[in-house]
């Protein structure tokens, strides 16, 4: 279990016991417009529409909007992040740090900024925004250093969309249905994603719910993919052999033109 | 036209790479060599990953050298036996090469070493280029002024070249060498081509000529006969082992460079060989520029991610 979950439990374990004193407590239902993307061969990213409603206890739906987090993430990788410098007058590689638990997507979309929802101790907990995620560096720099690679790795990430916080992306409509737009990039990385959706009032997580999506190659993408990786040698000699039978047919060609 | 290539993992412009294909391929009929010293830095600047540029370039080469070594098979300008000795070398050299690669990947300097490597062999070879294209044309303005044309020499052998043991005859290439300077060349070769993505052409050729004096019929021929091994071993090791070669990227290219090139053989047809030279050492100079430039300008991003 990583820590993040782990904290969100207890986290969870916290406020629960003032929404269990309510007979029965609010719930979320969520649909996603796909459960699974298929990477193929015309894959440009996609559009993701999470929506659903809010289930009141006895249909009592409360006159203030509901504020609402919608997180989207993409399994965590280990990253190393590098930092170029310039060695006499080349920019070169030098110092690393490695963070071990990178999530290959992140995308988090409210109904207002982040700040104005809850407090640091709520938004980290629950990991809702860039800010409150937990890289998990693994490095003997200092404090500041490890600070520096974190911003230069969520930049990084930002400036490939993959990861992304849309402040007033959550729209609710007569306080109980609402919706957002995910927007996925084509360098996607494939796996299993999760949309955790958040209900908030006064500060505090009062309902969650979690919905899979799985993002993968399909068809000949995904073909490809699996000899290359699994089959590399045979994937090697059919590469060497396309090229050869390429090659011989152009000459086939030219010998007739 | 948007494609997504499975193993570079983004979306590109189908159509872009097969110009760009077809761009090289164009320069490769017209003068005579390989293009993956100009394919891999164009599929860099086009955003591709250096470490899969540099595998699926090799995987295009051998498609490319195919027809151009038939053709020179079927007039008999191919050296077997110098041929088998270069390849044997040239796959040693890929086998080091190889090792290079993934120590220099792990340390994550790879990027920078193919930029620096480039830089230094295009910026070498343009230039060698720039004053042997410039001689040849100042040359033939003398010539036609009326000015006698000087005798050609022709050196036989480079001295420590020819005093290498265990010499034998290699009857088409007209040579009583030892077989350990071919060899050596070759494995030099198939270092470049795991490290560079190139066939080697632009290097193996003068050193086929000026090293080891091979008589000219044999030289074009036999070293694309070579090329095609090494770079096909090439592709085998990159396949393996860091799992880069993008076979649809790799075929998109060959599309463009085999319609390419014909084009390039008919334009050749209509100029002077002195001012293509020219022309090429001039390009070859534009790109070891422009990488050199990419090398020391500031970058965009100072931090950059590697994942496993």
């Amino acid at each position: 279990m990583r820590p993040g979950t782990l904290l969100a439990a207890l986290g969870l374990a916290v406020a629960m016991p003032s929404t269990l004193s309510a007979a029965p407590p609010t719930t979320l239902i969520t649909d996603i417009s796909q459960g699974r993307i298929d990477i193929n061969t015309t894959f440009k990213g996609a559009d993701l529409l999470v929506f659903g409603a809010i289930q009141y206890p006895a249909g009592a739906v409360p006159d203030a909007p509901p504020d609402i987090a919608i997180v989207v993430r993409g399994p965590t990788e280990p990253v190393t992040v590098r930092r170029r410098e310039r060695v006499v007058g080349i920019w070169l590689n030098t110092d690393s740090v490695r963070f071990e638990s990178v999530p290959g997507f992140y995308a988090v979309a409210t109904t207002r900024p982040i700040d104005d929802l809850a407090d640091d101790r709520i938004t980290a907990i629950y990991e809702i925004g860039i800010r409150n995620l937990q890289l998990a560096p693994a490095s003997g720099a200092s404090d500041a250093e490890t600070t520096a690679f974190e911003r230069g790795l969520i930049a990084q990430k930002q400036r490939s969309g993959l990861f992304a916080e849309i402040a007033g992306g959550v729209s609710v409509t007569r306080n109980v249905l609402y919706r957002a737009r995910i927007t996925i990039p084509a360098a996607v990385p494939v796996g299993d994603y999760t949309a955790e959706i958040h209900l908030i009032r006064k500060g505090r997580v009062i309902a969650s719910s979690t919905t899979p999506i799985s993002i993968g190659k399909s068809g000949f993408e995904r073909w490809i993919y699996v000899m290359a990786q699994e089959h590399s040698l045979a994937y090697g000699l059919a590469a060497v052999a396309a090229a050869l039978l390429a090659g011989w047919i152009a000459s086939i060609v030219t010998r007739r033109s | 036209m948007d494609l997504y290539l499975p193993i570079a993992e983004m979306s590109v412009n189908a159509l872009v790479i097969i110009l760009l294909g077809g761009g090289v391929g164009f320069l490769s009929g017209m003068f005579g060599v390989g293009g993956g010293f100009l394919t891999t830095p164009l599929l860099i600047f086009y955003g591709i990953p250096p470490a899969i540029a540099v595998a699926s370039s090799a995987t295009q080469i051998t498609g490319s050298s195919v027809s151009g070594a038939l053709a020179y098979w079927r007039r008999g300008q191919v050296d077997l036996k110098m041929g088998w000795v270069m390849v044997l070398g040239g796959v040693i050299g890929a086998g080091i090469g190889q090792i290079v690669f993934r120590a220099l990947q792990k340390i994550g300097q790879i990027d920078v070493t193919i930029a620096i490597i480039y830089v230094l062999f295009l910026g070498i070879i343009g230039a060698l280029m720039l004053r042997e294209a410039l001689g040849a044309l100042r040359l033939a303005r003398a010539v036609a002024a009326g000015a006698p044309r000087p005798p050609t020499r022709l050196r036989r052998h480079v001295p420590w070249i020819a005093a290498l043991p265990g010499k034998t005859r290699f009857y088409k290439s007209g040579l009583y060498i030892s077989p350990l300077a071919p060899l050596l060349l070759g494995v030099g070769v198939g270092v470049l081509t795991v490290i560079m993505g190139v066939g080697g052409g632009f290097i193996m050729v003068p050193a086929m000529i000026y090293l080891l004096g091979m008589s000219a019929s044999a030289v074009v021929g036999t070293s694309l006969f070579q090329i095609i091994f090494v770079t096909a071993a090439t592709t085998l090791l990159h396949a393996t082992s860091s799992k880069s070669v993008d076979i649809v990227l790799a075929l998109l290219l060959l599309v463009g460079g085999v319609a390419g090139a014909q084009v390039g053989v008919r334009a050749a047809q209509q100029l002077r060989p002195e001012k293509l030279r020219l022309a090429l050492a001039l390009i070859v100079l534009a790109v070891a520029a422009r990488l050199l430039w990419g090398l020391t300008v500031r970058p965009a991003a100072l931090y950059t991610l590697y994942g496993q």
